[in-house]
């Protein structure tokens, strides 16, 4: 391997990098404060990149009608479990965010798709409806289950991927596409040639990671979300309230979820399970970083595009099985310095 | 967890499978339903095992599916070997590769265990599909069928009797297994890593085993499958497949041996099914089996999360332990001869940080002597308790047991001396029956291995074993609770449980950490009257206590710490009176 080579493989491993931190951040910061291990966070990617590839062609996308199935099913749910404690706030929030909400979107969509808006106005309809659908799948799914054990939050994370990804295929169809590059100029860096669209994902990333640094340093908001990850009963006893805490750190689970896919749309042709291996390859870095330090995240997806970019040089075959057996060493390792307690019930 | 007793069940069952396909009354349809059914249901009693009764979550147990169905497949498609010979092979393989995987996994702690399971999970399945020698993505064609004589079982009827054959012999097996010694070491990992180590279970070896154990079912699953469907391809071995075997374990009731079989039912019917009839309802042939099939996972976490067999079939039975022949006993450990020194702490100490925990502690236990250890809230006595009990290493110091130095002391090491220990927070295995879990703590004084247990030749000794739990449940008043589920008990009298498991053990060292509290007034006399008994016995006794009464009647010689620091040692009469004493109890008297 040459110089050249390590460089392309280099940039290669760093794109595919950041988009992996973006989502492992997210599926961090689920994690920490709801304990979901939160694995259709890939189907947001998925999704928004197959919402804005619709969108170029001037067609109506299939996605405000999973948003607006999705916002039926939240207020069925919440319907259901708090039937005999409904006030009319409730009501109000219920039709608003989950039927409102929707229909607007859909309506809005009916008449800005064959408009062709061009690329920020796609871009921003496609994060719109993709953003509300992390509370919503919040509530229906995990809300229910929030005293339960890691373990049967995993299980009930996976019935939701199944659930997203059978949804995916209806809504979407088998087809993958991929969607213009954000930027389509490109200059040459020495032997190296450096395409916009790798400089737009670096910036955005670098700026996302600073506003989610500020967000949790300097906001109330975000502080109180880490202090329910932290102590979810402590957070309780002064006064935030945990439900309202897990569907904010749903939103902006899917809110990245949906950047990613933004991003990711013009590197690679996205199929509706595409999700499912960029989740998986957050998640391996997620873990790498202790699924609680977002700085080591960050550090491990790199590391992790970078592995993967190795990988598929030297045996692109088995890429897959390298990077899910990396995880393995260094679980062993977390396990021998950081041991939990034993999880009871 | 019952044992099935006498023959009587398994050969209805097995008459009913010989005659059951033939009989007419079951059309093909179910007949290739049961088929894939029984093959499901030998990987979720592995599941059941390693998940519901060791607390190991696994999804990835369709790679061990996979290496049973490869290697079997391989051995018979380029080496032409008989699917029969295969079969030890295939075991082997699936044995190896457990252990090896294993080995790691079992030590990952808290989520992190699934977590390793789902990563390898995915690699096998990557790596299924990408060797050129097992056929890659489109699998390896043209697996033999099974053959007796010249007789080849092609048929799906005559597959259903191997099949459910073998399911019953794997449900025995694991009946078997669950309600040996082994088996009960097992059931304590879930919710007592500790207790179980406190009576000599080598916890690691134990979670090995266990994760050895479900490999093997799957990997004999993977065996029927291939040689059934014909041919294997990597599909039905990624994590798909594995979080639906998981999904079995658990509609079925985790921990349930029966509730495997129930749940591998659901969840294949309700897949077939869907995949029947969604396309006729929708008006299309989506995915939409996927959406469902996923809904109903996460609506069975939310509404039935015990699974269904508790539901249907209430909670289980209590088992029915073997009578003992003639009027064998366990050998009892030969006690030291009263007032000789049992055990000796020179200079203990410990230190959390920069937090001295326990300062240059010393005493002596002598033997048939109670000894009370005493003082005020974080005095150091339970530090003081974990470091003798092994639990916690000490920083500096010696304690001496029989006149020897204890080195890298153990819980496990610890039992085997003869230190028998209660918990302050009680450590019982609350879904298992009073009498096993007192049973537990003569753990190292049966033998009875894996093997012995499945082929239930460990009658006499668990025979031994029981009638000796019995007899500590009479001496702490228990016995008519004997056979109810130890969590059904109110916590005074789980301290007792606690106590006769502890004198199960037959130590020579018996450590009581606040036996008394939550105890009513008659309980804490007839504890007393016990504890009289024991020390009468030549066994000493070592007593964290606050309730000063309960102690004072009732120790030869008390120890008083006081942050950290032993502060006074005497007989009773003389701690009473001593100002330090007071002092530390009462505040300074200025």
């Amino acid at each position: 391997m040459d110089a050249t080579i390590f460089l392309f493989l280099l940039q290669d491993g760093i794109i595919n990098g950041s988009v992996y931190a973006l989502v492992a951040i997210a599926t961090v910061l689920v994690f920490a404060v709801t304990r979901v291990i939160l694995v259709p966070q890939g189907e947001f990617v998925a999704f928004t990149a197959l919402t804005i590839a619709a969108l170029e062609n001037g067609r109506m996308p299939s996605t405000p009608w999973l948003l607006l199935a999705l916002g039926g099913l939240a207020a069925a749910s919440e319907l259901i479990r708090h039937f005999n404690e409904m006030t009319s706030r409730r009501v109000i929030r219920i039709v608003l965010f989950d039927l409102a909400l929707p229909i607007a979107l859909l309506l809005a969509t009916r008449m800005l798709a064959p408009m062709k808006l061009g690329q920020v106005a796609n871009i921003l309809l496609a994060i719109a409806l993709i953003t509300p659908m992390g509370p919503m799948l919040y509530r229906i799914a995990f809300e229910p289950l929030a005293h339960s054990s890691v373990l049967v939050l995993l299980m009930a994370a996976f019935g939701v991927h199944f659930s997203l990804m059978g949804l995916g295929l209806l809504f979407f169809g088998p087809e993958g596409t991929g969607t213009a590059p954000l930027s389509s100029q490109s200059f040459a860096l020495g032997d190296l040639v450096v395409t916009g669209q790798s400089i737009a994902v670096l910036i955005v990333t670098a700026l996302l990671l600073m506003l989610f640094a500020l967000f949790f340093g300097r906001t109330l908001l975000g502080k109180a979300l880490r202090a329910c990850s932290s102590n979810r009963i402590g957070a309780r006893l002064v006064g935030i309230p945990t439900s309202a805490a897990g569907q904010i750190a749903f939103a902006l689970a899917a809110l990245l979820g949906a950047i990613s896919g933004v991003l990711v749309g013009p590197l690679m042709t996205v199929f509706y399970d595409s999700g499912f291996l960029i989740g998986l390859k957050a998640f391996v870095a997620a873990i790498l970083g202790g699924l609680g330090s977002y700085p080591l995240t960050v550090l491990a997806a790199l590391g992790v595009g970078f592995a993967e970019a190795l990988f598929s040089f030297w045996a692109s075959n088995f890429k897959e099985v390298l990077v899910f057996t990396l995880i393995i060493p260094v679980l062993a390792w977390r396990s021998l310095v950081a041991p939990h307690a034993e999880e009871t019930e | 967890m019952t044992r099935l007793n006498g023959p009587a069940v398994p050969i209805v069952c097995a008459l009913a499978i010989l005659i059951l396909p033939f009989s007419g009354l079951m059309p093909d349809y179910w007949i290739t339903l049961f088929n894939y059914i029984g093959i499901s249901s030998l990987v979720a009693i592995g599941l059941v095992l390693l998940t519901g009764v060791g607390g190991m979550t696994s999804f990835g147990q369709a790679a061990f599916v996979g290496f049973g169905a490869y290697t079997t497949g391989v051995l018979t498609v380029y080496a032409g070997v008989s699917p029969w010979l295969a079969l030890p092979a295939a075991l082997l393989v699936t044995m190896i590769a457990a252990a090896l995987i294993g080995a790691i996994t079992v030590r990952l702690s808290g989520h992190y265990l699934p977590l390793g399971t789902i990563a390898w999970g995915i690699a096998f399945f990557y790596l299924f599909g990408n060797l050129n020698w097992l056929g890659a993505h489109d699998g390896l064609p043209g697996i033999p069928p099974l053959r007796l004589g010249n007789y080849a079982l092609i048929n799906p009827r005559d597959y259903f009797v191997v099949v459910w054959l073998t399911v019953v012999l794997a449900v025995i097996a694991t009946q078997n297994l669950l309600g040996g010694r082994v088996g009960r070491a097992i059931r304590a990992l879930r919710r007592s890593t500790r207790a179980a180590e406190a009576f000599g279970v080598n916890t690691a070896a134990a979670k090995l085993i266990v994760f050895v154990y479900a490999a093997m079912l799957a990997g004999l699953a993977g065996w029927l499958y291939a040689h059934f469907q014909r041919s294997v391809s990597p599909g039905p071995f990624g994590i798909t497949a594995g979080t639906e075997y998981l999904l079995m374990a658990v509609l079925g009731g985790a921990g349930r041996v029966y509730g495997a079989i129930l749940g591998a039912a659901g969840i294949t019917f309700l897949r077939d099914q869907l995949q029947n009839w969604l396309p006729w309802l929708v008006g299309s042939t989506g995915n939409f089996e996927t959406v469902a099939f996923g809904a109903v996972l996460v609506l069975i976490l939310q509404t039935a999360s015990n699974g269904l067999w508790p539901i249907l079939f209430g909670p289980p039975p209590p088992p029915k332990p073997p009578a003992p022949r003639g009027h064998q006993h366990l050998p009892d450990r030969p006690l030291p001869a009263a007032g000789t020194p049992l055990l000796q702490a020179r200079k203990v100490r410990k230190t959390f940080g920069g937090l001295v925990a326990v300062n240059d502690v010393s005493f002596v236990v002598d033997s048939g002597r109670i000894i009370g250890l005493i003082g005020p809230n974080g005095a150091g006595k339970s530090t003081t308790f974990n470091l003798i009990t092994g639990v916690l290493p000490l920083s500096a110091g010696e304690i001496a047991f029989e006149g020897h130095a204890m080195q890298a002391q153990t819980p496990q090491r610890a039992a085997a001396l003869g230190l028998g220990r209660t918990f302050q927070h009680v450590e019982i295995v609350a879904d298992m029956s009073v009498i096993e879990n007192v049973a537990l703590g003569a753990h190292l004084r049966g033998s009875a291995g894996l093997l012995r247990s499945i082929l239930d030749l460990d009658r006499s000794e668990e025979a031994l074993l029981f009638a000796n739990a019995q007899r500590q449940l009479d001496r702490v008043g228990l016995a008519d609770v004997a056979f109810k589920p130890a969590g059904t008990l109110a916590l005074g009298q789980l301290r007792l449980v606690e106590v006769a498991r502890a004198l199960c053990l037959n130590p020579s060292l018996l450590l009581l950490d606040e036996p008394a509290a939550g105890l009513r007034v008659g309980e804490k006399k007839a504890l007393a009257r016990l504890l009289r008994e024991v020390r009468a016995e030549g066994v000493s006794v070592l007593l964290v206590e606050h309730d000063m009464d309960f102690v004072m009647s009732l120790a030869d010689r008390l120890v008083v710490l006081d942050f950290g620091t032993r502060i006074a040692e005497g007989v009773p009469e003389e701690i009473r009176k001593d100002p330090v004493v007071l002092e530390a109890y009462l505040g300074g008297v200025s």
